[in-house]
This record gives C-alpha cells, sequence and structure tokens, in this order.
C-alpha cells in the first residue's frame, strides 16, 4: 500500500476503501469492487480449531470450478463471538448466518445459494425454543441485547487487510488528534471519558496517561498488556485477531499524549494467531506511513516491536511484565515508583490492556460525550465477556456496562444446559469470586461487582450448574496462584501452599471445623501482606465460596459428604437391589474387582476396594447404581 | 564452558544468526530462548552456556529465566506433546478426568515422556477455544470437544501415524 501523506488523503481512503465493503452493508456493488457477495468466514482460534481454514480453501477451490471467483469475495474475519456455533460464515447483502459448517457443507453453499439464491436453511441458526431459523445475526437473541465498541471491528473485515481496516475508520482518531488536537486535549478527553482499564483493577485510563505526561525524561514508553493469563478469558485474543489496528492507532494516540516515541505489545506466546496477524498489522501501518517517522506527514515518530511472553501468569501484573519485557525473571517489584514514574528501563510509561485499548480510537473519533452516554454513572462504555462452562451459548459478548448477570447468562447465554439449576458465576478468574442465585440481578460494572463479593477482572465469566463443588473450585484456583507464584516473597509462596494443604485436606474428607478459621485467618494475612495483585488477590476464590457456599464447606467437614458428588474420597457407589438385575456388567467392568453378585441376582460394591472411578455409573444399563 | 556442538553443527549455525539478528535489541534475551528451543525442540545445558557466552550474559541469569517460564523445558520432550488445557472452562467441563484418563493411558506424569520418544503430557492454561472445552492440543492441533473416551483412540491414532512416517 502507497503511503498516507496526510490526515486529508486519510479520509478520502477511508471514503474509496468503504466504497469497495458497500455488499456487506446490505447494498448493491459499486464500480471499485463489482463482487455481488461477500463471503466472511471467522478466522479467529476458534473457529480455526474447528476447521474453518479448510471450509475457505474448500470454497475457494469451489468458486474457480464454477467459475465464480470474480463474481464472490470469500474473506477470513476475526470472531464473531458465537464460537460453539463455529465454524461461522456469514454471505452479504443478505447478511446469512451459517453455523457449524463443515467442508463437505461448501459445495451445497456454493451451488445453492450463492449461483442458485437459495439459502440453505439446515445450516441456519434455530431460535431456542422455536422452529424458526434466524435469517440474520439480527435475529438471533445472542447478538440482540450486545453493544459493539471494543469489538466492532471483528467478524466485519479481513485482519490481515489495512485497507479493510481503514475503511471501516482505523486511524481516524489518530488523525484527528494529530492534527487538531494538542497531547493534554487527547488526554481530557480520555478523563471525560471515564474510560477504566478492562484488565481486571479498573483504574481510569485518562489519569494512568496524565501521570506519565507529568514526567519529564528523554525516553517514555507506551505498554500494551496482551498477556491475557486468566483462563477462560480470551477477548484479547479476538481484539489481536480480529481487529489488530484498533490496538496500534490507540497506542501512537498514546505515544503522541505522553511524548514516548516507543511502544512494545507484550503477548502470550500461547497465541499464534494474534502475534501473527499483529505482525502483518503493524508492517502494514509502517508501510503506510501510519508508523514509523514522520507520521501522516505531522512530524511525529512512534514505532511498536512485540515482545512474546514464555508461560508465567504473573507477568500479567504491570511491574513483572515490563521486567519482562526487558528480558528478565518476570517478577514484579514494589510500587511506588509506579510506572509512570519508573516503568520499562526505569523511564517513564504505562501500561494498558488490549481491550482498554481498543476502546480508544472509537472515544477520540466520536467524543467523550458519546462514550459517557454508554454505560452506567461508576463504570462507563462496554465491557467484553468470555462466558464459558454451564451454559448454551459460549462465546465472547460485549454488553453496555450495567447488564445484569441474568441478562448476560439467560437472554445472551440461553441459560443453563441439560436443564440443570444454575448454582454460580464465576468472574474475575484466579483473583475474582463466585456469585450465587442471588447475585444474579447485579448489574455488572466495577463497583456493584465488588460490593455482591466478586470482582471484574479481565471478564471471563464462567458458569457453573448443580454438579460443580464450590470447594472444588476454590482447590482449582488456588492450585492455579500457587503454582504460578512467582515466589519472591513469602505470603505468596508459603501462604497459597498453606491454604491449597487446607482445601485438600476438606476434599478427602480430613477436614475439621478449625480448618475454616485457618483459611479465614490466612486470607486475610495473605491479602494484606503480598507484594502484587496476584497474592493479594489470590484467597478472593475462597473468600466468596466461603461467604456464599459455606454449607458446602460444612458438608465437606461435618459429614464427610460432597453435596455436588464431585470430590472422589466423599462419594460412596450403591447398588439398589430392587433395581438391580444381575446383568453382570458392571462387575466386569469394574477395574477393582470390587463388586460381586452372581448372574440374575442383585450385585452389591464393596467400599473397601471401590476406587470411585464412576465406570459401573456408566455401564450399568437399569439406573441401579447410586453415588452420593 | 566449550560447546559440544560436533554433530549440532547446523543448528548452532541457526542459533548463531539467531543472536546475530537480536544482537542490538535491548531485553531480546526470551525471544532468543524461544528461537533457541524452536530450533533444538528444547533447552539443554549447553544450548543455555552457548547463549550465554554469545550474548555475553552469566549463564546464572539465562538459567534462571529459563527455569521461571513454564513454555521453556530443559527435558527433550515426544514427538507428540499431548497437551489438555485445565483453564477453568475446560475443568467444569471434565478437562480434570482426560487428564487422570490420558497418564493412566500412557503410563507417564504430566511433564513427563514415554520411553519410545513418542509421548509428552503437558497441562496448559486455557488456549482461549472454550468454546470447545474440554480440548486438548496435540502438537499445534486442537482436538474439543472431548470424553475420557476419545483418549485411547486419539493415542492410538498418533501411534499409528508414527508408524506410518517411519516406513
Amino acid at each position: 500500500m502507497n503511503r498516507v501523506e496526510n490526515f486529508e488523503a486519510l479520509k478520502a481512503l477511508q471514503v474509496q476503501e468503504s466504497e469497495k465493503l458497500n455488499v456487506r452493508e446490505g447494498l448493491a456493488p459499486t464500480q471499485a469492487n463489482l463482487a455481488r457477495h461477500h463471503v466472511l468466514i471467522c478466522a479467529g482460534t476458534g473457529c480455526t480449531s474447528s476447521l474453518s481454514g479448510e471450509v475457505k480453501k474448500e470454497l475457494e477451490a469451489k468458486l474457480v470450478e464454477m467459475n465464480l471467483d470474480g463474481e464472490i469475495d470469500v474473506v477470513q474475519t476475526g470472531c464473531f463471538g458465537f464460537c460453539n456455533l463455529g465454524p461461522i460464515m456469514v454471505v452479504y447483502p443478505e447478511g446469512t448466518f451459517y453455523t457449524k459448517v463443515k467442508p463437505e457443507d461448501v459445495a451445497e453453499i456454493a451451488e445453492s445459494h450463492l449461483k442458485g439464491g437459495q439459502v440453505v436453511e439446515r445450516l441456519l441458526y434455530t431460535i431456542p425454543g422455536t422452529e424458526t431459523k434466524a435469517q440474520d445475526m439480527s435475529h438471533i437473541p445472542f447478538f440482540q441485547k450486545q453493544q459493539r465498541i471494543a469489538l466492532r471491528n471483528c467478524g466485519k473485515i479481513d485482519p490481515e487487510r489495512i485497507e479493510e481496516a481503514i475503511a471501516h475508520n482505523a486511524y481516524q482518531g489518530l488523525g484527528k488528534a494529530l492534527t487538531e488536537m494538542q497531547p493534554k486535549d487527547v488526554i481530557q478527553t480520555l478523563l471525560d471519558s471515564g474510560l477504566r482499564g478492562r484488565g481486571g483493577a479498573g483504574f481510569p485510563t485518562g489519569k494512568k496517561w496524565m501521570f506519565a505526561a507529568g514526567y519529564d525524561a528523554d525516553e517514555k514508553y507506551v505498554v500494551c498488556n496482551a498477556d491475557e493469563g486468566d483462563p477462560g478469558a480470551f477477548m484479547d485474543r479476538s481484539v489481536l485477531e480480529g481487529d489488530p489496528h484498533s490496538v496500534i492507532e490507540a497506542m501512537a494516540l498514546g505515544g503522541y499524549a505522553i511524548n514516548a516515541h516507543q511502544g512494545y505489545v507484550y503477548i502470550r506466546a500461547e497465541y499464534p494467531i494474534a502475534v501473527h496477524r499483529l505482525q502483518i498489522a503493524i508492517d502494514q501501518a509502517r508501510e503506510a506511513g501510519l508508523l514509523g517517522k514522520n507520521i501522516l506527514g505531522t512530524g511525529f515518530d512512534f514505532d511498536i516491536d512485540i515482545r512474546l511472553g514464555a508461560g508465567a501468569f504473573v507477568c500479567g501484573e504491570e511491574t513483572a511484565l515490563l521486567t519482562s519485557v526487558e528480558g528478565r525473571r518476570g517478577e514484579p517489584r514494589p510500587r511506588p515508583p509506579f510506572p509512570a514514574e519508573k516503568g520499562l528501563w526505569d523511564k517513564p510509561s504505562f501500561v494498558n490492556n488490549v481491550e482498554t485499548l481498543a476502546n480508544i480510537p472509537a472515544i477520540m473519533t466520536k467524543g467523550a460525550d458519546w462514550y459517557t452516554s454508554i454505560g452506567t454513572e461508576d463504570s462507563r462504555g462496554t465491557k467484553v465477556f468470555a462466558m464459558a462452562g454451564k451454559v448454551n451459548n459460549i462465546g465472547l459478548v460485549e454488553v453496555p456496562m450495567g447488564t445484569t448477570l441474568r441478562e448476560l447468562i439467560y437472554d445472551i447465554g440461553g441459560g443453563i444446559p441439560g436443564g440443570k439449576a444454575f448454582k454460580a458465576a464465576q468472574t474475575g478468574g484466579p483473583s475474582g469470586g463466585c456469585l450465587p442465585a442471588s447475585a444474579l440481578d447485579t448489574p455488572i460494572d466495577f463497583g456493584s461487582l465488588i460490593k455482591a463479593g466478586s470482582m471484574m477482572g479481565s471478564g471471563g465469566l464462567i458458569v457453573m450448574d448443580e454438579t460443580d463443588c464450590m470447594v472444588d473450585i476454590a482447590k482449582f484456583f488456588l492450585e492455579f496462584t500457587q503454582d504460578e507464584s512467582c515466589g519472591k516473597c513469602p505470603p505468596c509462596r508459603i501462604g497459597t501452599k498453606r491454604m491449597l494443604e487446607i482445601l485438600t485436606k476438606i476434599t478427602e474428607g480430613e477436614g475439621t471445623e478449625a480448618d475454616i478459621e485457618h483459611l479465614e485467618t490466612l486470607a486475610q494475612t495473605i491479602s494484606a501482606s503480598a507484594l502484587c495483585a496476584l497474592g493479594q488477590t489470590a484467597p478472593n476464590p475462597v473468600l466468596a465460596t466461603l461467604k456464599f457456599f459455606k454449607d458446602e464447606y460444612e458438608a465437606h467437614i461435618k459429614e464427610k459428604k460432597c453435596p455436588a458428588g464431585v470430590c472422589k474420597n466423599l462419594l460412596q457407589y450403591t447398588i439398589d437391589p430392587e433395581k438391580c438385575k444381575g446383568c453382570t456388567l458392571c462387575a466386569r467392568n469394574c477395574p477393582a474387582d470390587a463388586i460381586t453378585g452372581t448372574v440374575k441376582q442383585p450385585h452389591t460394591i464393596d467400599p473397601a476396594k471401590c476406587i470411585k472411578c464412576g465406570t459401573c455409573i456408566e455401564k450399568c444399563k437399569f439406573g441401579a447404581i447410586s453415588r452420593q | 564452558m566449550t560447546c559440544t556442538c560436533g554433530q549440532n553443527q547446523a543448528l548452532y549455525a541457526q542459533l548463531d544468526e539467531v543472536i546475530n539478528a537480536h544482537k542490538d535489541q535491548p531485553g531480546s534475551l526470551i525471544s532468543v530462548l524461544h528461537k533457541a528451543q524452536g530450533i533444538f525442540g528444547y533447552l539443554p545445558e549447553e544450548v543455555q552456556a552457548y547463549v550465554a557466552e554469545k550474548m555475553d550474559i552469566p549463564l546464572s541469569e539465562i538459567y534462571g529465566v529459563v527455569t521461571f517460564y513454564a513454555l521453556f523445558s530443559m527435558n527433550k520432550k515426544g514427538k507428540y506433546t499431548f497437551n489438555v488445557c485445565l483453564g477453568t472452562a475446560c475443568y467444569v467441563k471434565g478437562s480434570g478426568k482426560l487428564m487422570e484418563k490420558l497418564q493412566e493411558e500412557l503410563g507417564i506424569g504430566v511433564g513427563e515422556t514415554t520411553e519410545d520418544g513418542l509421548f509428552t503430557i503437558e497441562g496448559c492454561r486455557c488456549v482461549g477455544a472454550c468454546g470447545l472445552a474440554p480440548v486438548m492440543t496435540i502438537n499445534d492441533k486442537v482436538h474439543g470437544h472431548l470424553t475420557v473416551d476419545d483418549i485411547p483412540k486419539l493415542v492410538n491414532e498418533y501411534r499409528e501415524l508414527a508408524k506410518a512416517e517411519e516406513n
């Protein structure tokens, strides 16, 4: 692509490029691009895992064979969000939304829809509880309550073509700032917008920028935290895979605001597709003169390098992250001094996470007033949630702040599968907590979640049902933080280990009544004395489950029972003699020879030999075996 | 320490290229180690010593970095690494049971490699394919919606694949 010389040229380019995408807006093709159909295929990690790449190749080959390749554009895009229905394909101008498209479905789509104009009904989404097929996204409940700002271009553009990003207004905010605004105006706009960091703590982004701008230094740095470590959260990856230019643009804006000329994106090595697309985007932005020297002819210089993580959860903490960018062990250090004063290589810096940055270009072009009109007083704008676990619609959703958990889980998420009862929603990952059914009507924003006993975190939302044991879940998170503790400070290194030992004891039926008190004391001590956020928040999953699900702890300790039927040591397998037909299937499959009995006579399980593997329950055809 | 590169000359030549390319970048040690692991498959002491000498960084510091980060390994891995996702979404969908079954099937623990050098078991924290939970990656390929019964099938499949490649 040719260098874009100035802001005027960028505006003209936007108009010119957007005409090429008219079909995706439901309009007729233009001279600039005569293709009558645009077929968008999701190439995010979820859909790629379910073979969307093969679907795309197959379609391209088929179109060549049918001599239609000149009339139809096949485009790879970022994530649509509806990951458990992948691979997803959308055909424009109609906006037909095909789900679970397999390579073998491609021929039918090409023949019937793209050539014959007949939609392939069997691949459409069926609206739950009805027989109705949704013809396009606007009819699917999953999308109806969403409002996309951070994810505005994901699923709309080919992330590997800067022209398509420009058509969707990429770099307009940067152009406006460089030509019409002073650095302090950029910071003021951000302060006025009320944008708070989406990485976990919710610190006002404008303030971070203001503090970093306030220190004088020969060098300053802008750092993007793309080390998305919270298990179950994948919005940052989706932004980088679907719309990397939004992050690049925001970092350049940050550079202009604080007078920095170099940025770093610290990204997990576990995200190969995101790394690949980000690198392509950086290269294309450089070529177009939107990164590098003399951006848009304004004399402003800014460039970005990628730094790969190497699998350490603690590197999501900003001081640990900065140390890791410097190529060392990612151990945190005490604050103050904050990164705004002494950050990367001891120079003034700020660290923002991907989702936070992705909001900023939209705020710059549309203004702070527009942004403050969305969300709540406490938390402006929208938040992206990665909804997973025991919920029907798994995927990525972006909703205005203030949406309730119930709306998220039931209206958008489609409720709990298999008719089971909702038990808890886990937010905030290993630093957060589990909210019970009584909190379902809590409006989600930073303040309300903390008040309810959890926290926003980076937006992972794991739904749990009646078959999940909350003590086991607390243990799961403690195992995680204990394993990921960097070992620098004793409260985190030793304290989380002691807590984990107590929890293990409880789940094995060895717990005593004093254990709950010990857990609480340890939790308070660790929160108060650990060096960084990883340690300070590590006890949260235990405290939250103790607060809302104390009865489950007590059942494990006093009655030696696991009400959810998860903790192996506490389970008893018994055969109901009334229901047992004596078919011997269970006895033949028992790996421990714990089941005895003669043919056509009720069998029995020897609890001393039983290893509680559950094979007998799976094999029994008469429902005669129970686990309590 | 001198390097024992003898038969590995070609690999060390590749490593030289990587180190030279990163020479002027501040803080590039982790990037170099990533690429070194890509070249050798793992980071044995000899490779660390070589990087230390060429980059003029104390070996102790390099060892510190290698052992700090989960993605760096000082042990040679099997031909196929079975990496079970132990993120929250996969855990609540039963990835813990997949992990148990896999260990039972291969007769090794997490982080270990089978004697024939074919399989390594690892656990990881979320590959971000939560819509397909529970998932396991085998080398770079993601396998989703798995059940315990899929484990022996997958092990067999890859055993056959290895045999086919040998012939």
